[in-house]
């Protein structure tokens, strides 16, 4: 079946669309065909991963057409080893979302369900795209409908944390479209006619000079760190988290901000390798800050919904210094925690989300001893609690080991310090079901709490499974996304393209001190575009010579 | 001159015989059918716009057909925008139906004044000469004064359309005096002779006065940091479907010709204007946008907000080059219809005169009336530049070609003011959705649905298939690129 992609990406803007000339007042109906239609893409989604090559790193099931042809804009979608999951997760927590928030959600649950799915799509677009300019569109279109679900049907002040979320976001990705723009016309002069491209597997092999890299990386790191979010740009997740309503956090944590880390790997790093190895420190630095900062403030959080969400500071953390500790092992550990970071905090929140339901409080102090009356409910969120700490055996701990043992290859002190995040995550969770679920029962209104209902365990059940399976399976995730990480790394250290010119200078630079120099300014050479490139050396006797040397492309 | 030239003016001599015709009906005894001009007006629009598209397979086949003495010429460019004036006048006809109806003001005088000014914004854009432009522009200028003062009986409007009559008229001093300074120096008024002088000239500064004072004068219509201040208080002040008409129809006409005398005229001396108009750019964006901000009535707001959008397109202007053109072309169209729209919503809450004015107005519109609420948001996103919507298409070639001609700082303030922009389009989508409680009433006649209907379509399909209108653009801006390059 060519076009899978394409339906997975459009089926739930379709059924948005038909939703919308059903009448307003028959909300089973509507929850129940926005839930057939996630579900639905769940397994048109599922379709994907049995077409899915192991072997292969580059795009697969890529689709093509043209879309503003006059400037090189196209329709292409595919999807590769870091992205395959990310989209899984996509289309697994939408019909939770819509799931969870069955009973909770009685204000306009037609627009609802519709924004959800609007959301879906333009989530499931923006890891597809293999156009920059399409990603754009996309990253975008995500902001409008996560607006209107913080500022609808959120807390008391929704509308500060709605318009806070728009605009921060806002902010960063605007800069980003300059960069967009920017290298889109790199290659302008290269193509018949002038046309710009912005075909990301043609600019992966693009090598720009170093201060222009410098520029466009930060022009596209601020929009995604502002996504991740990365400390000090974090200020707007806690509030959007505690005014969202339970699916909006769920979609928020479990998806969006993977937004932010996935384009580090899909864009910065391909596309500034060079920019990307000399600022790595630097994030990897607000990172660890992130780490422990995040894990610090979550500690001393008395309502549990903002705990959880200064959790994800840390989590999220984590993942960026993975990805910028630029190995093997980081990366994958990296996108596996990207995965986990959604199952496990999604898990959290709809959770949350249940005792809020019935006791209209998100106060730690306001619970206690609940083990007592939810008994199904508290094994579940220990579940998905002990995920969240990394507990040997669930996914949890599969993601953060691989990211610290990656990143102690190349930044042991930074790691070091990171590891300590993982014991502040323990402390500061188990605190948390200490103080609610155990313990005397201090409040009569928790003597009579209803536990988890059918929609939930529903909802609750597939995360749960799906924690297990990474946790006691991790190779079923990690296999498939081998392939596409070893070819980002190639891109990223420029072993590729470079290989054939460097083997062969360095036969000649036991004879001739140019081509010494000429290999140690690999790095520089890099910049020239593909065909080929000439580097003016001195000469060993102050004599200007000109150096050709023909470039393999692959 | 022969009959075959005759026959390329046909559209404007239409608008003319039409405004005239207009003008005198109420002496012959028509004032007592005044529900009678609208669809006169319309008519008159349709057999204009039939003759716009008429005098194209006039001059088929050839790039641009200029005649009486090359002071007036056909091409794909002043058809493109011939066309959108007569939409927007179309358009800018049936908001006024309303306000006139309720107001009991004359029916027939107004449409001949908007007709007349159509017939000026059709010379401007024709206009390769710079007297022709001047006449044009002057044309529209005073039948603008006029409507801006329409509400007679209002102070504010009075008010409005004295002071945009004085400054009007200074700045078209002053655009006089910049036109008499270039002809001293190149000896003609022709935008082609203009540009082959200068290309033989070294930079003077009698010149340089004479561009600076040409620049200064169409800033003053496009409105633009320093020269914007009438602004607010025309918009808030003249009636609501002449404000509509002054933020969309003739500015675009002032971006006709802004355009065409730049790229054809002065590319010569592109590196001594440019910086020039980059800094009145900046100063537009980041004036228009942070002034915005702290409106509470939603007319000024839209004010501040197109003295920011004159900025983000002059930088079609300063870019210079093939994309810079086109982005002007299309960002004009794009920004026309989104505004149209908005105003359309407000008039749609106005009540003799003054709600739809205020924020508070727009307060729980979604379930009153859903459909002019969710268009009001498709628009706001298109004037933020937010895709899938024309306004990021727009937004995209101009940001494009300001990368594109190394102002790449310009183009980071363009975006930044974006976000800015966001702000205060938000504070309506909050209005209009998350804050419960009882605005201003509606109502919604069926002209104002079908204004928003067609401004709604308009920037979706732009936003979505932006394919058709590219293609269109390119073939309207063509001709003029090319001489460009040529130097």
């Amino acid at each position: 079946m060519t076009g899978l992609l394409t339906v997975v990406l459009f089926l739930p803007i379709a059924g948005a669309i038909l939703l919308v000339f059903l009448p307003k007042d028959i909300p089973g109906p509507i929850k129940g065909g926005g839930l057939l239609v996630s579900l639905l893409t769940f397994l048109a989604s599922l379709a994907i991963v049995g077409r899915f090559h192991d072997g292969i790193g580059g795009f697969q099931l890529v689709e093509s057409h043209a879309w503003i042809p006059q400037w090189g804009i196209n329709y292409t979608v595919g999807v590769y080893g870091i992205s395959l999951w990310l989209v899984l997760l996509t289309t697994l927590l939408t019909p939770v979302v819509i799931l969870a928030s069955w009973n909770s959600i009685h204000k306009h649950p037609k627009e609802y369900v519709i924004s959800m799915l609007v959301m879906e799509s333009a989530m499931i677009g923006a890891f597809l795209a293999m156009d920059l300019v399409l990603f754009y569109v996309f990253f975008e279109l995500m902001l409008l409908p996560m607006y209107l679900i913080i500022g609808v049907w959120g807390g008391k002040n929704r509308i500060y944390a709605a318009i806070k979320f728009f605009l921060f976001t806002i902010a960063g990705s605007l800069l980003m479209l300059l960069g967009i723009i920017y290298l889109g016309f790199q290659q302008v002069h290269l193509t018949a006619g002038g046309v710009p491209t912005f075909e990301i597997t043609q600019l992966y092999g693009l090598s720009l000079p170093p201060h222009i890299q410098t520029i466009l990386f930060f022009a596209f790191a601020l929009a995604f760190a502002i996504k991740v979010p990365l400390f000090p740009l974090h200020t707007w997740l806690p509030d959007a988290h505690v005014e969202a309503p339970t699916g909006g956090s769920i979609i928020l944590a479990g998806v969006m901000l993977k937004m932010g880390t996935y384009g580090f790997l899909r864009f910065v790093l391909p596309f500034f390798p060079d920019a990307s190895i000399h600022y790595a420190p630097l994030l990897i630095c607000l990172s660890v800050i992130g780490i422990i900062y995040g894990a610090l403030v979550a500690w001393v959080q008395p309502d549990m919904k903002k705990l959880v969400a200064y959790s994800s500071v840390s989590h999220l953390g984590f993942c960026v210094m993975g990805i910028f500790a630029i190995n093997q092992a980081s990366i994958e550990g990296s996108i596996l925690q990207m995965v986990n970071h959604g199952l496990s905090t999604g898990a959290l929140f709809l959770l949350v989300g249940v005792v809020y339901e019935r006791r209209h409080t998100r106060m730690l102090a306001d619970y206690g001893g609940i083990a007592r009356t939810m008994p199904v409910y508290t094994v579940f969120f220990v579940i998905a609690m002990l995920s969240s700490v990394g507990l040997p055996g669930l996914n949890g701990f599969v993601g953060e080991f691989l990211i610290l043992a990656g990143s102690f290859q190349t930044h042991p002190g930074y790691a070091t310090v990171a590891a300590i995040g993982v014991i502040l995550a323990a402390i500061y969770l188990l605190w948390l079901i200490q103080a609610v679920f155990f313990g005397p029962i201090t409040k009569d209104e928790n003597r009579s709490i209803p536990d988890i209902a059918w929609n939930e365990i529903a909802a609750v059940v597939p995360l749960i499974i799906m924690i297990v399976w990474i946790g006691i399976h991790p190779n079923t995730f990690l296999r498939r996304m081998e392939p596409s990480v070893q070819q980002l790394l190639a891109t990223v250290r420029g072993e590729q393209p470079e290989k054939v010119m460097t083997a062969s200078l360095a036969a000649a630079a036991t004879r001739s001190p140019v081509a010494q120099t000429l290999l140690s300014v690999r790095s520089g050479a890099r910049m020239r575009g593909r065909q080929g490139l000439s580097v003016g050396v001195q000469g060993p006797k102050g004599a200007q010579t000109e150096v050709s040397v023909l470039r393999v492309t692959r | 001159m022969t009959w075959a030239d005759t026959l390329l003016l046909l559209p404007e001599l239409i608008a003319a015989t039409g405004a005239s015709i207009l003008l005198i009906v109420p002496v012959l005894g028509g004032r007592a059918r005044g529900h009678m001009a609208k669809w006169a007006m319309l008519a008159l629009m349709a057999v204009t716009a039939l003759a716009v598209i008429g005098s194209t397979y006039a001059v088929a086949g050839v790039q641009q057909t200029p005649t009486f003495r090359a002071m007036f010429a056909v091409d794909a460019f002043s058809v493109f925008f011939k066309l959108l004036f007569v939409v927007v006048i179309a358009l800018v006809t049936l908001l006024s139906e309303d306000f006139l109806s309720e107001e009991r003001y004359s029916t027939w005088e107004y449409y001949s004044l908007l007709a007349f000014a159509l017939c000026g914004m059709m010379f401007m854009a024709s206009g390769v000469s710079l007297i022709t432009i001047y006449i044009g522009l002057e044309l529209l200028a005073l039948s603008s004064y006029i409507l801006a003062g329409y509400y007679k009986n209002h102070e504010e409007s009075t008010e409005a359309a004295m002071k945009y009559f004085i400054l009007g008229t200074v700045s078209s001093a002053i655009l006089l005096y910049g036109i008499s300074l270039i002809y001293g120096v190149c000896g003609s008024m022709r935008l082609s002779t203009i540009a082959a002088a200068l290309s033989t000239m070294l930079s003077n500064d009698a010149l340089m006065f004479g561009i600076m004072l040409l620049a200064a004068g169409l800033c003053f219509k496009i409105a633009a940091v320093p020269f914007h201040v009438w602004t607010p208080d025309v918009y808030v002040g003249a009636p609501t479907p002449i404000s509509a008409f002054l933020s969309t129809g003739s500015k675009a006409a002032a971006f006709a010709v802004f355009a065409r005398v730049f790229y054809v005229a002065f590319p010569a001396f592109h590196l001594d204007w440019s910086n020039v108009l980059a800094a009145i750019a900046a100063l537009s964006m980041i004036v228009g946008n942070l002034a915005a901000i702290t409106q509470t009535n939603v007319k000024r707001m839209l004010a501040y907000s197109s003295i920011s959008h004159a900025g983000y397109s002059l930088l079609g202007i300063i870019a210079m080059n093939e994309m810079g053109l086109r982005g002007i072309l299309i960002y004009t169209m794009v920004y026309v219809f989104a505004n149209l729209g908005i105003w359309a919503t407000i008039l749609m809450l106005r009540r003799h005169a003054y709600a739809g004015e205020s924020v508070e107005d727009f307060r729980g519109l979604h379930k009153r009336a859903p459909f002019a609420a969710f268009s009001m948001v498709v628009f706001l996103l298109s004037l933020g530049g937010i895709p899938p919507t024309a306004g990021f298409i727009g937004k995209y070639f101009l940001f494009a070609a300001a990368v594109q001609a190394g102002f790449g700082w310009l183009a980071i303030v363009a975006v930044v003011m974006s976000a800015v922009s966001m702000f205060y389009y938000l504070r309506l989508v909050v209005a209009m959705y998350l804050e419960e409680g009882s605005g201003a009433e509606t109502i919604y006649s069926p002209s104002l649905r079908f204004v928003t209907a067609l401004s709604l379509t308009v920037t979706l399909v732009v936003g979505f298939i932006p394919e058709l209108p590219i293609r269109q653009v390119i073939e309207s801006s063509s001709h003029l690129v090319g001489r460009v390059v040529q130097r």
